[in-house]
Formats: structure tokens, sequence, C-alpha cells
């Protein structure tokens, strides 16, 4: 089967983009992943278009971001699975090459999110559980994880101090990267200070809603080597389901679709977990990446809490997560965050990551997921 | 009728509309399928064992535990005006798991995983239309239940 690269990438800046479109934000990250990749747009045959369409104004966002890239005639579309909306958008791109359809695809994850007020986002993402019988009782976003790290609490002994230092942790690398939203390192007290949102998770467990977009362009295997000295390969993707509505889910302590997810995607790149060297998780809050931990096999079930405790997810630990800030330090424009995991393994596979590079990080690993579980994408990338 | 139920009601129809009808006469209902007899909760229209379209509602005691829970403080918008609130799901007695705020017989502090509880049908009484909700109290609260439907 024909391998697909990824040989050009672009990042905008993540966070209140009050000066700009949604499809300005998209053509920054064009872009920059055109110079990235020295790429020349005629070459691009097609674009895919991450993002949630309820947050915009503009309808079918599609149209007016090909319009906007100059990409008209050729074809686009959009592709939609909540926060994972991006890594849809890849997984459909390397469908579309690897069935020989196109050869050279724009991959674009964007979301301009901060046009709603936060109550507002807080009932729309609360409306990705089951609308008939949960989110007539006000269930948020931040509720349904706050359910899962109670239970993991509970089960495992997963303690507040060991979330805080996911955040602690994600902020850490943040301040270390320019993309990222919030850019300050904190400390597991400060987490501890903040505002309750839905116990046991308070402001600095959670996430920010954001703006921001992220341009990946990817190739068939002898083009992306015509076009790149150091292609980095889409070796092994995975995606998997879970039920929409928590009442389905015999176990509420970990997400069964990224675990599902993640063997497929090890089996197709034909590793183990022990071989991923740096990974991007979907740490929409710090339960999520406690609970990635364990279901991407980085440690067995229950030990999450330790394995940030004993700092195995920082550089020099056993698997670096979210060296990048994560979602939590980035800012989570949800379109574009699929997209920004890959941007930052790509960076990281080719060596160009400064202070916070993983030395001889040859595989790499991203997870998103898509609302509390419904939809996991795992890829592991990898440099030749 | 099945914009009765819930606070904010986001989806007014349904195959099981009848839990509505019910649930406002003090009952919770399960559906029950009528060819291989598998008890859902939530109700479906639908047999998840067999995929036969024809259900009879079933009464469920309402006894349960709970799995897990939350106290939400940052209130999503439509709630404003009761938050903060605790929501917790409960495995239930028979069958199936329910998602419902807590209930002033249970004091927040004492609400731990595992313990037993009980769903008892609520109505908004300051609401001019009829919207019918349940919550989660201590085991052996009584409430009334009519014959009307």
């Amino acid at each position: 089967m024909t391998r697909v690269g990824v040989v050009g990438i672009g990042h905008t800046k993540f966070g209140r983009r009050s000066d700009a479109t949604v499809q300005e934000l998209a053509y920054e990250a064009y872009r920059g992943a055109l110079a990235d990749g020295d790429v020349d747009p005629a070459i691009i045959d097609a674009s895919v278009i991450g993002s949630v369409p309820e947050y915009h104004k503009q309808r079918s966002l599609a149209g007016v971001i090909q319009e906007y890239l100059d990409l008209n005639p050729r074809p686009t579309w959009l592709t939609e699975v909540a926060c994972a909306s991006g890594s849809a958008a890849i997984r459909t791109a390397w469908m579309g090459i690897r069935a020989g359809v196109h050869d050279v695809v724009a991959v674009i994850g964007c979301q301009k999110m901060t046009e709603l007020t936060t109550a507002e986002i807080l009932a729309l993402m609360g409306r990705v559980g089951d609308v008939q019988w949960e989110s007539i009782f006000g269930t948020t976003f931040p509720g349904y994880y706050a359910m899962f790290a109670q239970r993991h609490m509970h089960d495992y002994g997963t303690t507040e101090d060991q979330l805080s230092q996911v955040a602690v942790k994600n902020h850490f690398y943040g301040a270390r990267n320019d993309n990222a939203l919030f850019r300050k390192e904190i400390t597991v007290e400060k987490a501890q200070a903040s505002d309750p949102v839905a116990s046991p998770l308070n402001v600095y467990d959670c996430c920010a809603n954001a703006d921001g977009a992220v341009c990946l362009i990817l190739a068939a295997e002898p083009k992306a080597r015509e076009l790149s000295d150091k292609p980095v390969w889409l070796d092994g993707l995975g995606c998997a389901t879970t039920s929409m509505s928590v009442l389905r889910r015999p176990d509420l302590t970990g997400l069964p679709s990224a675990a599902d997810a993640a063997n497929e995607a090890y089996k197709m790149a034909g590793i183990t977990a022990a071989d991923v060297k740096v990974a991007g998780v979907h740490d929409c809050f710090t339960i999520a990446e406690i609970m990635a931990y364990e279901d991407l096999g980085f440690c067995a079930k229950g030990e999450g809490g330790a394995f940030i405790a004993d700092k195995q997810a920082y550089i020099g630990g056993s698997t670096p997560v979210n060296v990048d800030g994560g979602l939590k330090a980035k800012g989570h424009p949800i379109g574009a965050t699929g997209t920004s995991q890959v941007y930052e393994i790509v960076r990281q596979l080719r060596g160009d990551c400064g202070e916070r590079q993983v030395p001889d990080a040859d595989i790499g690993l991203t997870h998103n997921v898509g609302g509390i579980g419904q939809y996991s994408f795992v890829n592991v990338l990898r440099r030749d | 009728m099945f914009n009765w139920f819930g606070k904010v009601s986001y989806c007014p129809h349904t195959k099981v509309e009848g839990f509505a009808r019910h649930l406002k006469d003090g009952r919770v209902m399960g559906s029950k399928c009528d060819a291989c007899g598998e008890v859902s909760f939530p109700p479906r229209a639908d047999c998840p064992a067999c995929r036969h379209d024809a259900f009879t509602y079933t009464e469920m005691s309402g006894q349960g535990t709970v799995v897990t829970f939350t106290r939400i403080d940052a209130a999503p918008a439509g709630f404003e005006d009761v938050t903060p609130f605790t929501v917790g799901v409960i495995d239930l007695e028979e069958t199936g798991r329910l998602l419902a705020w807590f209930g002033e017989t249970i004091d927040e502090s004492d609400i731990r995983i595992g313990m037993p509880v009980q769903v008892v049908p609520r109505m908004f009484e300051e609401s001019k239309d009829i919207k019918v909700y349940y919550t989660l109290e201590k085991p052996d609260t009584e409430w009334v239940k009519s014959n009307t439907s």
C-alpha cells in the first residue's frame, strides 16, 4: 500500500483571535505549510477541512476556505467528529491518497470559538452527551470528565494532586511553545486554588476555548520524497467509537474507543506502546491525560496517577507526553487540535523542537478524542 | 409530550414519548420488548437485543446505586438559576443506568460512590408548562403515584 508522508506544516498562534476570520486563520496556517515544505500550490489536488460547524456563523465552511485559499475548482469537504474533527480530516486525506484518488492533499484543522460566550459553549458542548436523557440535567463537558475523574479516584486512588501535576507539566512545556495560549508556568498550589468547575475539576484542570488553525500537506510516497528531504510518515492509523451516552458504558475510568484505536494503530505500524518516543494526547481535562496514559498502554490500568507523579510523562521519563503544552496550555480550538498534535510530532521527529526536543525521537504518536470518547483517533508517525 | 421531560427540552419528539406521561403520574418506566422480553432503561422503541419494533412500558423500582457524580459550578446556558447542582449516574437495580440531580434528602457532603439511592419523580412547580424530571433521594423516600393514565 502507498505510504503517506507529511511534507509541509503550518500553525497559527492559538488564543483569542479577534483580529481574524476563520478563513483568514486557515490562510495563515496554509501559507506556513507551503513555505515549510516549499510546496507549489498547483500540485495540491484537494483539501479536507476539519472543523465543528456549530461555532461559526458561516455555513458550509469548506467552501469559503477553498475560495480564500484560491484552490477552486479543486475538491474540498468538511469532516466533523466533535473535538477530533481535525484527525478525521487527516484520516480522510490519508484514505484518499491510499486509494489513489489524490496525490497531494492539504488538510486544514481550524476553529473560531470565541465569538460565543463561555455559557453558550458549555451548553453546546454538554449536548455532546445524549440530549434525550442527559443534557436536560444541565450536563457539561467538564461535568462528564469530572465524573470519570471521580470514579478513577475511587477505583485507583488517583489524587487531586496528581490531576494538578498534569496541568503543571503542560504549562511548563507551554511556556516554551510560541504558539501556545498560556505561556506561564504554574504550581500545584496555584492550580488547586483556582475556581471550581465540576468537582473534582477546577479551572486549571480544564483546557481553554480558543481560535486557531493548522495546515498539514500530505503526499503519496514517491511525490513525498521528491518534495521533502525529511518526510514524516503516517504509518499507523487507528479509529474507533464508543457509545454516545455514558449510560451505555460499563467502565467510566477510561475511553474504550481510545484503547481500540491505539491497538489498531500499533498493529498497522508494527510497533508497541514501548516504541513510542513522544506523544501528543488529548488532555482536554487533566483526568483525560491520565486516562490516555492507560488507554494507550504507556502504563498499566490504574497507574496513570503514579505515571505523572513519577514524572514519566516529562522529557527524560519513559514516554514524554504533550511536550508542546497540550490542549491545556496551547488552548483547544477544537477542529484544529488533532492537526496541531501532528504538527508537533512532525517537528519532534524532524528534530526541530529546540529546548523541548525529545532526544532520538524516531516514532511519535497522536491521540485525539471527539466528545467524551465517542470518537478516538490514534496516529503513529515515523521518520526515515 | 416528551417536551415535558427536563428543565430544558432538546428532544420533543420520540417513539418513547409515553415515558413523560408516566413520569407525570409518578412512575419511572423502562421498555420491555414484545418479542424477546429484553428490558431497557432508558426505554427504547427498538430492541437492542433482537431489533423488534414493538414494546410495552414496564415500571422500574427506581432503586439504584451511585456509579459516579459531580457538582457542577460552571453552568451551561439555561441552567444558571439552579447552579450549582450535583448530578449522579446510578446503576438501576433491574437494569440500565440513569443520570439525574441529587435531591434535598441527600446532603452533598454525604454523597459516595456505591451508596444506595431512590429515583423520585418530580414536577417543576413554578413552571406554567408541565415540566417533569426526577431526582436521586434517600432510600425509602415516598411520593404520590396517580392512576390518571
